[in-house]
């Protein structure tokens, strides 16, 4: 393994092309961890931000009005704003208002982080897309299906939960690919408030090193491989749920 | 699928062919670009009162800007500030989006090998923090394990967190991180100490629970920069002589008793060895 690392040394000795992180086993640590956060940040926000997407299909479905009315104004405030400035608005505008608790030294400290902040607002982010998305799907549930169901006794609850929403969810599978690949790559967004994710610690190496161009690249590259694992992942659970005569 | 797969292989190895093997556009003659232009493009800071900050009527004020100024009147040309975040001066030199970085830079060797740092320094500040009182902070040893709010890019964040054990937290401005200090988010803010005494000379109400107690370390001297490749030709000499000029004259000394910073001793210093 130590040779490995050593060939990136000469690579920089003798090309120039400085990946720091392959050699220096401070720069290597402090990007794998960055690697974890970024990938504990999107297993938070894509499990979240499905559980957010199917409450609000759920409840948009609902017989009580106050009830859609939440669920579209949520959708139209979190899907109309940027992330970036919603991760700043929860993070220094919510996150300072909330009480203060006491840390172990005494002093007062804000009872949430920024992980925490960054995993809240982007997973409402998220799920505001993904509310759409079930919606979509639910709509394409053939309308026969639904009166087949109802005509067999199940109330309006069970058609949802047993009938509805396991095809929209097939139906939707497509839709919601693109929408958790678009999560995943908005988790950098999160280093703005100081999560310490990939882009952030690459920052931290690139500007301690002054590898910028090398760094780019690697980031570029870390995305396109996490992104690709979570894509072949989805794609195999679409082929899993096929369902002849309702398309691929 | 097999060809789509290679077909992406051979996409990627040209977008890294092309990232890798990208030119550095050759800044050659910065010099006379800037004459032939009649416009000298410098990087300052925009957010670090009163070197460079944002004046009440919008406009770029402070010591590095009013030096800026400085520049392009003894070049004959006007001037053009541009906004430069820690992490970003080097790259905006290089690509030639700036000729000029005075942007609160520090001296080191690794940016030697990247840019072109003129000497004599103009300036010197080192790594301090400000405190919240009451932290129970009296040594650099105690901040281990605590969180501290940082600027991304700082040269200091590094050397803070594996020197002395704590957690850096860093922002994209110095802004942000100081509004999370506001907020309880971390118990201090590690900065130059040029940056937090004026910070708490300033007399704003906000800081009145803050402190600067810790021994000011590791002072490091800062520099204006140029493109590495003319740190040795002519406009490494002009500028060099002109920041030779600014310390034999005391005119550095002025510029900083007009921002009403206190008085540094490294300015004292270089008054006296080049007068």
């Amino acid at each position: 393994m130590e040779t490995v690392w050593e060939w990136f040394r000469w690579l920089d000795k003798a090309h120039g092309i400085d990946l720091s992180v392959f050699y220096d086993a401070g720069d290597r640590h402090r990007f794998l961890m960055g690697f974890l956060t970024t990938i504990l940040l999107s297993m938070t926000c894509l499990v979240s931000s499905l559980a957010i997407g199917f409450i609000g299909a759920w409840a948009q479905q609902s017989r009580f009005r106050p009830a859609r009315l939440a669920v579209g104004a949520f959708i139209q405030f979190f899907r109309n704003t940027p992330p970036l400035v919603q991760l700043y608005f929860f993070y220094f505008a919510i996150g300072g208002m909330l009480p203060k608790l006491a840390d172990a030294s005494g002093m007062a400290s804000p009872m949430f982080g920024s992980f925490f902040w960054a995993a809240v607002s982007l997973s409402l982010f998220g799920g505001a897309f993904n509310i759409e998305i079930f919606r979509a799907g639910i709509e394409a549930v053939p309308r026969a299906t639904i009166e087949a169901a109802e005509s067999l006794g199940f109330s309006k609850g069970q058609i949802f939960r047993l009938v509805a929403f396991p095809l929209a969810l097939r139906f939707s599978l497509r839709a919601l690919n693109n929408n958790m690949v678009n999560l995943v790559k908005t988790t950098s967004l999160a280093y703005a408030i100081g999560v310490p994710e990939l882009l952030y610690v690459s920052a931290q190496i690139w500007s301690d090193q002054l590898n910028t161009r090398e760094m780019m690249t690697l980031l570029l590259f870390s995305y396109v491989g996490l992104v690709g694992a979570m894509v072949w992942g989805m794609h195999r659970l679409e082929r899993a749920l096929r369902m002849p005569g309702y398309g691929q | 699928m097999k060809r789509q797969l290679i077909k992406g292989v051979a996409l990627l190895s040209l977008a890294w062919g092309l990232v890798a093997g990208a030119v550095v556009p050759t800044l050659a003659d910065t010099l006379d670009r800037i004459k032939e232009r009649g416009k000298l493009v410098v990087g300052v800071k925009s957010d670090y009162k009163p070197w460079g900050f944002i004046d009440a009527a919008g406009n770029l004020a402070g010591m590095e800007i009013d030096m800026a100024h400085d520049v392009a009147q003894r070049l004959g040309v006007k001037l053009e500030l541009i906004p430069v975040q820690t992490a970003n001066r080097i790259e905006f030199l290089q690509q030639g989006k700036i000729d000029l970085i005075i942007a609160t830079m520090s001296d080191n060797p690794k940016r030697r090998e990247t840019v072109g740092i003129i000497e004599p320094l103009y300036y010197a500040g080192g790594t301090n923090a400000l405190l919240r009182k009451g932290a129970g902070i009296s040594s650099w040893q105690d901040v281990r394990g605590k969180k501290l709010c940082g600027t991304q890019g700082a040269y200091y964040n590094k050397r803070v967190a594996e020197l002395y054990g704590a957690e850096i937290i860093a922002f994209a401005g110095n802004p942000e991180a100081m509004n999370a200090l506001l907020g309880g988010n971390c118990i201090g803010f590690v900065q130059d100490s040029t940056f937090i005494g004026s910070t708490l000379a300033s007399g704003d109400a906000k800081w009145a629970d803050y402190e600067m107690t810790l021994p000011t370390e590791d002072e490091q001297g800062w520099g204006i920069a140029v493109p590495l490749a003319e740190l040795n030709g002519p406009y490494g000499d002009f500028m060099r002589k002109m920041v030779t000029d600014w310390h034999r004259s005391g005119k550095l000394i002025d510029i900083e008793r007009k921002w009403g910073i206190k008085p540094s001793p490294f300015l004292q210093t270089m008054n006296k060895m080049y007068r």
